[in-house]
């Protein structure tokens, strides 16, 4: 039988343990990606070696579909991975994963499809592709060149997997609310749907959007007292959280597009402030 | 003489970089080698999503020895002058000849053997090609498209020596990443192509493009189906393959509800698939997907894990096609307002309520010639499916979308063609509306769009058209063109500015607007020449209308325009421009402004000649410009080639008699004023 939703994160963070990569938990914050995770964009500025894998809770507040779309949620995890200095053979190591957790590549097509990420809010960007499954891209495969403005010396390699479509894919379903979550009889339906109907009717109809916009400028001032403190990780976090009320006002539809990208700008600004100081106490 | 292979091998180089850098490739190892004075016979490059492959025949094994002979100061100079010859050429002065009294540095060269050459040549081909976007990796420094890992370099069966951080140059390579990922020792670039196909790497881009349009066309055709030629996607899918495998797959025909260009646009641009059709040539529930790999169940799993990936995406698109069908076009066009359309520009509602009111202007004025009621309609609607899910998730298909909903919720089919057609022609080659309906509301939504931005004051310059408003004015001028338009465009653009200001409750006064005015119609002159050249017609003549001014009337202008350049090209006009330059060359060396002198007595039979022809041919000259005859117009010209070319045979201009003088060159004035209410011959070359 293919691995369980819970089978698949567990092959994966044996995997990438045995690469000498730090498995960690979750963050405990709300963001979109697991790249906004602290042990990716902190530790990807600075010259010192790390490696990382963890799985990162993602929240997308436009993506929510109450439930009702086979593909889409507005709450799902990625797989992360973090090499620096990205090694040598980084391309053979992630397919050393997938052949790890049941995909052979003579009977799979397996291609690298460009795909460069860039992520206006921190001041991000890099090469790289993303990885085709049949067709189905499974993974976000990135070096990067830039974080929070910084040139990246020595470069990360940045491994994302979608694993909702990952375990989709593995256990054959075309339905993310069917997936075998273990091997007891769970659904991800019996998990996280209500959590979808629930945090869709919150995202676009409920949240307050005046209690919102206020949360915004809070952490956003919390974030430039923690950098007048010289206190990186704490002035990030509100960067974060500062990110993510961006996200729900959006999905609320309340900000226009003109507005759009003075939020974006002001998140990015925030964002870089804490890389900077991250590095400065860096370099001590 | 021998071959040199080299191989570059890197990780995947994305497709749309491929040819690029093989010209990049070939163009920098001709100019190095050319330096270096290396000889060399053909060069051929190839490309895979892995290697950018370079294979030069027949190079020298090394350069030619030369001797260059330097002159230096004279012996009798001043020491310091030899000093510095010294200095320069890196000579002592026992080396130096002295001859006549001047020193000469003579400096022999040694041949240079071609794998130093060789290992230059890779050293600044790896430094200097061009990527679109390089990269760094690991801790390295240098950059390239995506992480090298080796270098394959050998001249004939040798190996050219060369390391480029960290990398060192050999004879070994890898086969395809799945089915050989082993080691391949290399002997040349004899036997590199064959060693590689053996490994499953088809290196030469042009046979893996073949394999993917013919067997895709195969792969359809077992089917019963038809596939949709796509050279575009032949190439892509070439440069993401180093062992292509067409591969037939299918989808749920109930999916056949949702647009056909939305399911074609998702297969080609998301999923690089092939479309299909079947026998009446309509869309069939089927796709073409190339695989990179011979699997070992015979594709079976990868058409199905396409297929399903595929259906995920259109049941996607349908969901939103569905929610997008229950809300009428009308009310997703309210939602407009909360669009901006450009920060100083208003909103998109803003814009529609101005091309809405400049369509309606474009038929009560007769200039197209439609429903007004149909028009208004469609332009209101025109934009209401930039609020729908399906252009959120397809923004390249706006209008498309649009016409669809319009037809499905029952609008009549002139204004759904309208709404999908507004947005046309959108590039050189585009289809250009004809549709009555159509053609007003997308000459109206492309004017008010170049007149908003000009307006603000934000107008192309140089090489910066950040809104494509020349674009535009050429998609204006083709559809004016095309449909015969009888537009004054500077009442259409003054209208369109109007609009604008309006709206923007623009105090400023009506002279401002009147510069804008003359500035689009230079802007539209300038696009309609280049629009022009591009049809092949001859700029002098453009330019020769032009230079009359006042005409704003893109039809009338360019039958002139061809009237013109037809008749210089027959022996009469040729003689004529003769004949016209003369008269003007005279008059302005005489600095002629012309006086109140005419007829006289003694009035050769040449003048009189002359005379009569021009009191008959100019009348009849304006008479036809009047009536837009052209033709007829350059044929009264026509009639004066004898006569002036036997005025300027029988009578002198400057004679002794200052009245004869003064008459004449009054007389050749009204002749080449004549010419110039046709068109400004002065401009004309020839």
């Amino acid at each position: 039988m293919s691995l369980s939703f819970q089978d698949l994160i567990l092959t994966l963070h044996r995997y990438w343990g045995a690469q000498g990569c730090v498995i960690l938990q979750p963050y405990d914050m709300e963001m979109g990606a697991g790249t906004f995770h602290p042990a990716t964009v902190l530790r990807a500025l600075g010259p010192d070696a790390w490696r990382a894998a963890y799985v990162q809770p993602c929240r997308r507040p436009t993506d929510g579909r109450y439930g009702e779309n086979p593909n889409r949620l507005g709450h799902y995890y990625q797989y992360q991975v973090v090499l620096k200095p990205s090694p040598d053979n980084l391309q053979d190591l992630y397919l050393g994963s997938l052949a790890e957790i049941g995909i052979d590549p003579l009977k799979h097509d397996i291609r690298f499809v460009e795909d460069d990420w860039e992520s206006p809010t921190l001041g991000a960007w890099g090469l790289g592709w993303e990885v085709w499954c049949d067709g189905m891209e499974v993974t976000q495969f990135t070096y990067f060149q830039q974080v929070g403005g910084f040139e990246c010396r020595p470069v990360t390699g940045e491994l994302t997997y979608g694993l909702e479509r990952l375990a989709m894919y593995i256990q054959g379903v075309d339905n993310v609310f069917d997936l075998r979550f273990n091997d007891a009889g769970v659904t991800y339906g019996d998990v996280f749907l209500e959590n979808e109907r629930e945090m869709s009717a919150y995202n676009f109809e409920v949240a307050d959007t005046d209690a919102l916009f206020d949360l915004f400028r809070k952490a956003a001032g919390e974030c430039e007292r923690c950098l007048e403190a010289k206190l990186p990780i704490p002035a990030y976090e509100q960067a974060i959280k500062a990110s993510h009320v961006f996200n729900t006002l959006q999905a609320r539809g309340v900000i226009s597009v003109a507005e759009r990208q003075a939020y974006i700008g002001r998140v990015r600004d925030l964002a870089k402030a804490a890389c900077g100081a991250w590095l400065e106490r860096a370099a001590g | 003489m021998t071959d040199f292979l080299l191989e570059l091998r890197s990780e995947e180089i994305p497709a749309r970089m491929q040819a690029r850098a093989r010209n990049d490739l070939s163009r920098l190892f001709a100019e190095c080698t050319e330096e270096a004075g290396l000889q060399t016979g053909p060069i051929e490059v190839f490309s895979t999503p892995r290697r950018l492959v370079l294979i030069a025949r027949d190079v020298d094994e090394a350069t030619a020895a030369r001797r260059e002979e330097v002159k230096g100061p004279r012996a009798s100079a001043p020491p310091q002058a030899l000093e510095g010859f010294l200095r320069k050429t890196g000579l002592t002065q026992d080396r130096l000849e002295e001859r006549d009294g001047v020193y000469f540095a003579v400096i022999d060269r040694a041949g240079r053997p071609a794998a130093e050459i060789l290992a230059d040549t890779i050293k600044r081909i790896v430094a200097d090609l061009p990527w679109p976007k390089s990269m760094r990796w690991g801790d390295g420094s240098l950059r390239w498209v995506r992480p090298l890992h080796g270098i394959v370099a050998i001249l004939g069966e040798d190996i050219v020596p060369v390391e480029i951080d960290g990398i060192a140059s050999g004879a070994t390579t890898v086969g395809h990443r799945f089915h050989h990922p082993g080691p391949i020792t290399i002997g040349g670039a004899a036997d590199y192509l064959e060693k590689l196909q053996a490994c499953h790497v088809i290196v030469d881009q042009e046979e893996r493009e073949r394999i993917i349009r013919d067997g895709a066309a195969e792969a359809a055709k077992a089917a019963g189906l038809t596939v949709v030629p796509d050279e575009g996607l032949v190439v892509e899918n070439a440069g993401l393959t180093e062992w292509p495998v067409p591969l037939i797959g299918r989808f749920d025909a109930d999916f056949l509800d949702v647009p056909r260009e939305v399911i074609v646009f998702t297969m080609r641009t998301n999923q690089k698939y092939f479309a299909c059709t079947n026998d009446e040539g309509l869309l069939a529930p089927a796709f073409v997907c190339v695989a990179n790999i011979d699997a070992n169940d015979g594709g079976e799993a990868i058409a199905e894990g396409n297929a399903r990936v595929l259906a995920a995406r259109l049941a996607d698109a349908r969901f939103f096609w569905e929610q997008d069908l229950k809300v009428p076009l009308e009310e997703q066009g309210k939602k407009l307002g909360g669009i901006v359309f450009h920060e100083k520009l208003g909103t998109v509602a803003d814009k529609v309520e101005r091309v809405a009111k400049l369509a309606r202007w474009l038929v009560e004025t007769g200039v197209v010639k439609a429903d007004a009621k149909q028009v208004e309609r469609a332009a209101r609607l025109a934009k209401a499916d930039l609020v729908t899910g399906m252009v959120g998730e397809f923004p390249e298909l706006q209008g498309v979308i649009g016409g669809y909903l319009a037809e499905a919720q029952g609008e009549p089919p002139a204004i759904a063609d309208a709404i999908r057609d507004h947005y046309k022609p959108a590039g050189q080659g585009d289809e250009v509306p004809t549709a009555p309906v159509s053609v007003a509301v997308a000459l109206a939504d492309k004017l008010d769009t170049i007149c908003a931005f000009f307006g603000a004051d934000l107008k192309p310059t140089g090489s910066k058209d950040p809104f494509a408003l020349r674009r535009a004015a050429i998609s204006s001028i083709e559809t004016i063109i095309r449909n015969g338009l009888r537009l004054g465009l500077t009442k259409a653009l003054r209208g369109a500015l109007a609009n604008r200001a309006g709206q923007a409750r623009d105090a400023d006064p009506a002279h401002r607007l009147d510069k804008t005015a003359d500035e689009l119609i230079d802007f539209f002159a300038d696009r309609l020449k280049v629009q022009q050249r591009e049809a092949g017609v001859r700029h002098d003549i453009i330019d020769a209308v032009f230079a009359l001014g006042g005409e704003d009337d893109l039809v009338r202008l360019l039958a002139r325009v061809a009237a013109l350049q037809k008749f210089v090209e027959t022996e009469d006009g040729a003689d004529l421009l003769t004949a016209y330059k003369r008269a003007a060359n005279i008059l302005k060396k005489e600095k002629w402004a012309g006086t109140d002198a005419s007829g006289g007595s003694e009035l050769e039979p040449q003048e009189e000649a002359l005379i009569s022809m021009l009191d008959d041919a100019e009348p009849k000259a304006s008479a036809s410009i009047e009536k837009e005859d052209f033709a007829a117009a350059m044929a009264a010209l026509a009639t004066l080639r004898k006569p002036i070319d036997d005025f300027f045979d029988h009578v002198t201009v400057n004679d002794p008699d200052a009245a004869k003088r003064e008459r004449r060159l009054n007389l050749l004035m009204w002749f080449r004023d004549a010419v110039n209410r046709v068109a400004d011959f002065s401009k004309i070359e020839g």
